[in-house]
């Protein structure tokens, strides 16, 4: 659970800091097809992050905080996973958070759970 | 249900939503998070960087500083296709770059505040005033579950604008803090405009 003290955090993604797409905190990931095969040939840290997206569909922050990964880390070791087809990156539906199609159905399950 | 097993939709997208819970250390937010969030809050010290958002190459400079943040995050499963997250702020000052990547997509912005120490949180009123675009309302958490200052004072010590809806909740009780979150999407939805162009 805690980040490999011997290693600088951006040794394990080739000293990149970016991504292409910007993943939210909140935004999910999920493994549609598990392949064990493909996990073993993984480096460890994202190994942790596919093995830990396959239980099922969770956020970049919970994926992080869960592998002991920097956010910063995991985002760019989710996208090279996403670009080999290992991970999914949902798709944000809606446009933008402020979309009111999405605020009425949070405030509707809000409603509801209150 | 007929539709449930349609072929073309195996896994069907889930969407997420998220709500910022800012103020000042020890206002109630990682109680307020707890109390509405259906997992135990993921509050472990969590390794964030600066790294991807404060580099830029063409200045040279190449710091790729690495700090431990305590993050403070919450789930609440809203139907089978729709997860709202809640989101604390780290309170402490040196965290505050933090603030733009944890705000950045919310819905919502609820801030936090103590009447015994307004002034903890007067930074997290300043941020959503002056550095973010993310609709806020400021909620006073009811430590004792009593109002102790008329919420004028409140508004007036604080500085905020009328605009800025003001409401109490009980951080401890669940019902209570589903409504103050209701109260900032409701905000939210006053503030934007009904259609948003795709």
């Amino acid at each position: 659970m805690t980040a490999n003290p011997w290693v600088r955090p951006y040794v394990l993604t080739g000293g990149r800091t970016r991504t292409r797409h910007h993943l939210y905190v909140h935004t999910l990931v999920s493994v549609a097809r598990y392949d064990p095969a493909a996990s073993l040939r993984l480096s460890p840290e994202a190994r942790r992050l596919y093995e830990r997206a396959s239980v099922g569909a969770q956020s970049v922050a919970e994926l992080s905080a869960h592998c002991g990964v920097s956010l910063g880390v995991t985002r760019v070791l989710l996208e090279d996973l996403a670009a080999a087809d290992r991970v999914q990156i949902n798709d944000e539906i809606y446009a933008s958070p402020y979309d009111h199609r999405l605020l009425k159905r949070v405030i509707d399950g809000l409603r509801e759970f209150a | 249900m007929a539709f449930a097993s349609s072929p073309d939709r195996v896994t069907p997208t889930i969407t997420s939503a998220k709500i910022v819970v800012a103020g000042g250390f020890g206002v109630g937010k990682t109680t307020l998070v707890s109390t509405v969030s259906e997992i135990p809050p993921v509050n472990t010290e969590a390794w964030m960087t600066q790294a991807s958002r404060t580099v830029d190459p063409l200045h040279g400079s190449d710091e790729k500083t690495t700090t431990t943040v305590a993050m403070d995050f919450g789930r609440v499963t809203l139907a089978r296709d729709l997860i709202l997250y809640l989101f604390g702020t780290p309170g402490q000052p040196r965290f505050w770059p933090m603030w733009d990547d944890l705000c950045r997509g919310a819905s919502a912005a609820l801030v936090l505040v103590d009447t015994r120490r307004l002034d903890v949180s007067f930074p997290a009123v300043n941020y959503f005033e002056n550095d973010s675009d993310v609709p806020f309302i400021v909620a006073v958490n009811l430590f004792d579950g009593r109002q102790t200052h008329p919420l004028d004072q409140v508004r007036d010590a604080l500085g905020v604008a009328d605009s800025v809806p003001l409401v109490t909740l009980d951080a401890r009780d669940r019902r209570s803090s589903v409504l103050g979150l209701l109260a900032s999407l409701t905000h939210t939805m006053e503030k934007t405009s009904p259609v948003t162009a795709r």
